[in-house]
Order: structure tokens, then C-alpha cells, then sequence
């Protein structure tokens, strides 16, 4: 039973990345939208964290809200893809069910 | 005008997730259109706000970001940004507009307008300020 | 509210201001300017070109006092004070000059 989570807030005002990647098990997927793309950048607070459970899940960052931000591709932690809006929709699609930390 | 005040505008907000950080800027705007003396901190997600590079067509919504760089038109060029909000953020002072103004005093030499403090200083900042607006 | 520009109907709201700026083209500040009788001449453009060009640059109406300043540095002292703008835009050369470039009504304006 894949679970595609989705994470709309940042990491440094609530804890829903926390909860997030505390709850997603092995194979599951998360994606960062909105605000949430800020927990996808390197070097802060909130980054080992993220780079712990890359380990077993999937992470994926949604392009237009990181331009939106003025964050770059090149201040990504490694390894997390950048998708559009058609790969959310394709991913909502490969997983069973989709689960919203808000 | 009778008194000018010192405003302190503490902004704590991402841009985009919530309509604070745009409804902070207009009313900055507002109150230095009547002449009071407004500075403006950038605390916590704050920071984010006058991030460079932001694009927001994706989006369809209003890339607000270069109203920024009209602060220091309206004669606001104290900007305090928190150094230890971008530090947990993995930023620095270059991933910020730069956001300038031009010195009257000092034959219109354009200067920066953001400063980088302590909390310690950010705290006593706020201890000088007539009026904190929060947002 | 709307007005009617090369037979195009374009929706303003209750005080003449355009509903999307994206609509705007120069034949909008001529017919605005003749609901207020008057006929724009190249002075009035100047002014209402340099704000348009501030819109673009800052996504923002600038307040009175900061176009008269700026429109000082771009075109000179004779232009950049209140006499002169007020003489072309009796109405307030932030309401009247935003209103006919197809801006919102400057932010800070009452």
C-alpha cells in the first residue's frame, strides 16, 4: 500500500514535515508544495532530517512553488526530484492513496 | 502631523502560503505615505519574503517581491533582517533583494538599506520602538 | 461601471478605475480624461508613461509624494513638484494620472 504524502507548510513554522516524515513508511513517496518547498533546501535546520528519511522514502519538490520562492534547483538537497504538475498528478495516480499534512 | 512614531513592522511569514507578508508591505507603505518613520525586521520564515529570484507565473498570482525594491523610495531604508533566522535557513545576506536607498544627507549616494542583526539587537529594537505591528 | 475604448467595452469600478490593467491601451486614458473634460497633451503622457513604468518595475502605484520626487530625478525640477502636477491633474496627480494609466488607485491614497 504505497502513500503519496504531501506537505504544504514549512518545516521552520510547523511541524507537519516532522509528522510527516515520522509517519511515511519504507516506499513511500512525499511531496513538498507551497511553503513546504522550503524544507527541501540544504544546509538548514530541518535538512538531516529530510536526508535521514531519504533513506527508505521517496522525495519529490514541486517546481512552481519553488520558483515562486526564488528557490533555486541548485540549493536542493541532493537526491530529491523536481516534478511538475502533471508528475503530481501522475503520482497521485501510482500511489493508493494520498495523504495531506497540513 | 502632529508626532511622528517609530514603527517597527515584524514580518514572520513565507510570501506566498498566507496573504500576511503582502498585507504587511502595504500598510508599510500606507504609513510612510503619512510620514511616520517605519523600519521594517524580517524574522523567522520572515526572511523568505525579499528572497531573490522569485517568479511566481507559474503560480498566477502577483510576484509582489519588487515592491521591495520601492522601500527605499518611500524614504524606508531600515530594514533588519535576523541573522540567526537565516542562518537556521541555510541563507545569507546575498540571497536577499538588495534592497538600497538614496542618502538626501549625503548627496543621494545610494546606500543598503538591510541589516543583518542579532536577536539580542532585534530585541532591543523593539524595546525602542513606539508602535509593533506584527504579521 | 465601463467605459467603451476602439469598441471595446472595459468594466472600471465605481470610480473609474479599470478592473484589470491588463486591458489597458492608450485610447483608455483618452476617453478617462474626456469623462473629466480634459484633452490630454504630452505633458499628461509623460506622467502617465513614467507611472506605467513604475508599475512594471514595482508592482506598485507610487503614493504622491514618491512620484513627485522621482518624476523630479527622471524630469526634472520644473516637473517634479506638486504645482505643477496638480496644474495637470487637478483631480491629484495620484488618483487622476494612476486612473488614466489603467493602475489601482495608489496604495496609501485615501
Amino acid at each position: 500500500m504505497a502513500i503519496l504524502h504531501t506537505v504544504n507548510k514549512s518545516p521552520f513554522e510547523r511541524d507537519a514535515l516532522k509528522a510527516c516524515v515520522r509517519m511515511a513508511s519504507k516506499g513511500s513517496s512525499v511531496l513538498m508544495i507551497e511553503d513546504g518547498v522550503y524544507g527541501a533546501t540544504k544546509g538548514t535546520t530541518a535538512s538531516n532530517m529530510v536526508t535521514d528519511a531519504m533513506k527508505d522514502v521517496n522525495f519529490y519538490v514541486l517546481s512552481a512553488d519553488l520558483k515562486a520562492r526564488g528557490v533555486d534547483e541548485s540549493r536542493l538537497i541532493e537526491g530529491i526530484k523536481v516534478v511538475n504538475y502533471s508528475d503530481f498528478v501522475n503520482l497521485t495516480v501510482e500511489n493508493d492513496k494520498v495523504q495531506s499534512w497540513l | 502631523m502632529s508626532e511622528t512614531k517609530k514603527f517597527l513592522f515584524v514580518n514572520r511569514k513565507a510570501p506566498y502560503g498566507t496573504i500576511y507578508a503582502w498585507e504587511s508591505l502595504e500598510v508599510v507603505l500606507i504609513s510612510a505615505a503619512f510620514e511616520q518613520d517605519a523600519r521594517m525586521a524580517f524574522i523567522d520564515d520572515g526572511v523568505y519574503q525579499i528572497a531573490k529570484g522569485q517568479d511566481t507565473s507559474e503560480l498566477g498570482i502577483k510576484n509582489f517581491s519588487p515592491t521591495y525594491n520601492a522601500l527605499g523610495d518611500y524614504d524606508i531604508n531600515k530594514i533588519y533582517v535576523e541573522k540567526e533566522s537565516l542562518e537556521a535557513r541555510g541563507l545569507t545576506v546575498d540571497d536577499l533583494l538588495p534592497l538600497t536607498y538614496e542618502d538626501e544627507d549625503d548627496d543621494w549616494a545610494e546606500k543598503d538599506s538591510i541589516k543583518v542583526v542579532s536577536s539580542a539587537e532585534l530585541a532591543e529594537l523593539m524595546d525602542q520602538s513606539d508602535v509593533i505591528l506584527s504579521f | 461601471m465601463s467605459i467603451e475604448v476602439n469598441g471595446k467595452t472595459l468594466e472600471t469600478d465605481e470610480e473609474g478605475y479599470l478592473a484589470d490593467l491588463n486591458q489597458w491601451e492608450p485610447g483608455c486614458a483618452d476617453v478617462m480624461a474626456a469623462i473629466d473634460d480634459t484633452v490630454l497633451n504630452e505633458n499628461h503622457w509623460e506622467v502617465i508613461n513614467f507611472l506605467r513604468e513604475y508599475y512594471e518595475e514595482y508592482q506598485i502605484a507610487p503614493a504622491v509624494r514618491v512620484l513627485t520626487k522621482a518624476i523630479g530625478k527622471k524630469l526634472g525640477k520644473d516637473k517634479g513638484n506638486s504645482k505643477y502636477l496638480y496644474e495637470l491633474f487637478p483631480y491629484g496627480p495620484g488618483k487622476q494620472a494612476c486612473k488614466y494609466a489603467g493602475l489601482p488607485k495608489p496604495t496609501g491614497c485615501v
